[in-house]
């Protein structure tokens, strides 16, 4: 059950997508809290140091991601989609995979063109080089308002995925949200009746 | 690193050749001696507070103090007796980086709002050499006082004023700044040039 089948996804792109978007949520928070509000200096270079230890992780698992949705298989739409709906979570899933990988590379570009010049030591374990890029004030900057521009808008897309998924599971019932939680969920799905209670789903739920 | 270890070396072989060489004919000539240089002096501006902190994967913040004050003896009869007081004011530092010099003022490092002072005072001086020597003190930051030590070499004496290098490793965690640790270095390597003017 490892991989995904025309029926529903497997447990590579299940972990996968659930560790992304822990960190991604986790990123989120810390960039705005070390950036926006009033913390202790020590604390906010250690906030820094974090944000871009695990900017990276989740740069390497989107990188792993994105090659793994080209090249595996697409389980079927949901069942009771109609066209513009397929479209809608394809293009946006397709929206969110770029994203993943455009905002840590553009933060990596911030901390490269930083005339700070701040290694990135990655967990205190190895010191992941800067990109290759002129250090200056004006491209810090032009960077920082690209990773910024890019983290907000990323945030609104999984704001809207997340709220479908949501609405999938709760309004229309199906198993949209289910099966990107466990593998066997389109067995049970079946054999049940179309609108499945969402509580016994609920529980069901790792 | 290797102009670093090199050059106290290179110092005292230019000294000592120049001594040798600006009095040719006596068998006895050496570099200056310290004991010949005694009095009282006052630290010049023309001193120079450099210091160096590595950082991983090589570099470092490196910078200089501009603002300090201090004064030392050195005793006519026993170099061993001389005494330094040494004074810095850390909302001095200079890195080049406005952004840097704003957090080692910060409550993260020196805390400049709270303590303005670096302090030194010395409680043993040894002479090592010619004109060299070791000084034990009392290093003062941030409200914590600890043993430190300095190595001094005799850079340039003539009536009235003198010159040394002064070099130390200072750990800063024991101080309460060891923000940054381990990206940057736990070790502040000071790499001074001080000039006395006799009072
Ligand atoms: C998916 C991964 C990432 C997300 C979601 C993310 C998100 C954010 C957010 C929301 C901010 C605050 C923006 C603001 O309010 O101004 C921020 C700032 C920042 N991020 Fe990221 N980030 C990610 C990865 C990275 C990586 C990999 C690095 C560096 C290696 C990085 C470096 C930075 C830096 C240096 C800032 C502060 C910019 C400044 O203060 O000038 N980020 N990030
Ligand atoms: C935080 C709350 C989130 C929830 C509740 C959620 C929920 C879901 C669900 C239910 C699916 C399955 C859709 C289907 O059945 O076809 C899905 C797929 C997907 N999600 Fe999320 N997600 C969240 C966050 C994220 C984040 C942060 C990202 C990426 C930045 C992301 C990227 C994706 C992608 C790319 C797919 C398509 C999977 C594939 O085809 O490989 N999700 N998500």
């Amino acid at each position: 059950m490892l991989r995904n089948d025309k029926a529903g996804f497997g447990w590579i792109t299940i972990v996968l997508h659930w560790a992304i978007a822990a960190l991604i949520l986790a990123l989120l928070g810390l960039g705005f809290v070390m950036r926006r509000t009033p913390v202790d200096p020590a604390l906010q270079f250690s906030l820094y140091q974090w944000h871009k230890s695990l900017g990276f992780t989740a740069l390497g698992l989107a990188t792993i991601r994105a090659l793994w949705h080209l090249v595996e298989v697409r389980p079927r739409p949901p069942a009771g989609l109609n066209m513009l709906e397929r479209h809608a979570a394809s293009t946006t899933h397709v929206v969110l995979i770029v994203l993943a990988l455009a905002v840590p590379l553009a933060g990596w570009a911030v901390a490269s063109t930083s005339t700070l010049n701040i290694p990135s030591f990655y967990f205190n374990w190895i010191v992941i080089p800067h990109l290759p890029m002129a250090k200056s004030e004006a491209a810090e900057n032009f960077w920082t308002l690209v990773h910024m521009t890019l983290a907000y808008l990323l945030l609104s897309f999984v704001a809207l995925h997340a709220l479908a998924a949501l609405y999938h599971h709760f309004a229309r019932r199906d198993d949209v949200l289910v099966r990107m939680l466990q593998t066997g969920s389109r067995q049970r799905a079946s054999s049940q009746a179309a609108g499945s209670d969402p509580v016994i789903a609920g529980r069901k739920k790792p | 690193m290797t102009l670093r270890s090199q050059s106290p070396t290179k110092t005292i072989a230019f000294t000592l050749l120049l001594a040798l060489g600006s009095v040719p004919s006596s068998a006895t000539a050496a570099a200056p001696d310290l004991a010949d240089a005694a009095g009282n002096y006052g630290i010049t501006s023309a001193s120079r507070i450099h210091f160096t902190v590595a950082q991983a994967g090589g570099g470092g913040i490196v910078g200089d103090f501009a603002k300090f004050s201090g004064n030392f003896r050195i005793d006519r009869n026993d170099v061993g007796h001389s005494t330094v007081e040494f004074t810095l004011y850390p909302e001095s530092v200079k890195t080049g980086e406005k952004r840097i010099e704003d957090f080692l003022k910060s409550s993260a490092v020196f805390d400049t709002a709270n303590y303005n002072t670096v302090t030194f005072r010395s409680t043993n001086v040894k002479q090592t050499g010619p004109d060299t020597a070791a000084v034990e003190g009392t290093l003062t930051a941030r409200g914590t006082s600890r043993k430190e030590r300095f190595l001094v070499t005799l850079l340039d004496w003539s009536r009235g004023s003198i010159a040394f290098n002064i070099r130390g490793n200072i750990h800063r965690s024991p101080y309460g700044m060891d923000v940054g640790t381990p990206i940057y270095s736990n070790v502040v390597q000071f790499d001074m040039n001080i000039k006395g003017q006799r009072r």
